[in-house]
């Protein structure tokens, strides 16, 4: 049932993106979209993940809210004549803990100010994190921790 | 085109191409490998962003905005996974932090795991 949901969604996202909707286009997309699940099979499982729409919706917009704060921040930073810098590498202890849930958070931290993911520990306890602003990395950490991290886990548990 | 469609169109181009002139600035300015990320990674994203959704837009076509639109999300799911694997390649074959760094927890974890 998933799979037929995903299979249906990979055409729509076909015909989107070429932008003709005929019907011979449609049934092009269908078997292209067949064919890549065909090839990824192994790796995607039928998963249990509660998704609660509203809550990614609240953290869909809280996203385009940081990542125009923090294009807005690298711009104000680099126009700035002595550049204040304190860079550094901290270590953020996860919460989240299923893969999904910790790639999505890497890449929320990445596309936010001032903080870029480089590295998960190998027990998926840590993300290591390279902060433009390392003074008070206890800060750092609390912010990601109440904001994004605090988001994921109500949208998706 | 009409005015109402064109002063935007206008906005976000300028917008874009703004941030992506700050972006490039950036890369020149900031001190070390992993702080130029920041740059490349944000404001490029923004920027590049931006000057599709005004392409989409002025084309007043729904089909070319929609791709324009697909290409702002595959440039917001694409770019911090190139961000984190350069940061995280640069790291690993000890591409050394700026001076003014202040701490750097990932080569501790990695000296603590050679110790082991």
């Amino acid at each position: 049932m998933t799979r037929l949901i995903v299979l249906l969604l990979f055409t729509l996202t076909w015909v989107a993106v070429t932008g003709s909707f005929t019907l011979l286009n449609l049934a092009f997309g269908l078997v292209l979209s067949g064919l890549a699940l065909f090839l990824i099979r192994e790796n995607v499982q039928p998963s249990r993940i509660a998704v609660r729409p509203f809550k990614v919706l609240s953290l869909v917009i809280l996203f385009f809210k940081e990542l125009a704060l923090s294009a807005f921040k690298v711009a104000v930073l680099v126009v700035r004549p002595k550049m204040d810098l304190k860079p550094g590498i901290l270590e953020f202890p996860l919460k989240v803990d299923r893969d999904f849930e910790i790639t999505l958070l890497a890449n929320l931290i990445t596309l936010t100010p001032g903080t870029l993911s480089v590295d998960v520990s190998d027990d998926r306890r840590f993300l290591y994190v390279h902060a433009l602003d390392c003074a008070d990395p206890a800060a750092t950490i609390r912010d990601i921790a109440d904001g994004f991290e605090a988001k994921i886990l109500e949208a998706f548990r | 085109m009409t005015l109402w469609l064109a002063i935007p169109v206008s906005i976000l181009l300028v917008a874009g191409g703004l941030f992506s002139v700050l972006a490039a600035l950036g890369i020149l300015r900031l001190p070390d490998f992993y702080t130029r990320m920041h740059a490349a990674s944000k404001a490029g994203t923004i920027g590049s962003g931006l000057v599709l959704i005004a392409a989409g837009l002025g084309s007043q076509d729904p089909a070319i905005l929609i791709r324009a639109l697909a290409g702002f999300v595959f440039f917001i799911l694409t770019a911090p996974v190139s961000a984190h694997l350069l940061a995280r390649a640069a790291h690993l074959s000890r591409v050394p932090l700026a001076k003014i760094s202040v701490r750097d927890d990932y080569a501790r974890k990695q000296n603590e795991d050679r110790l082991k």
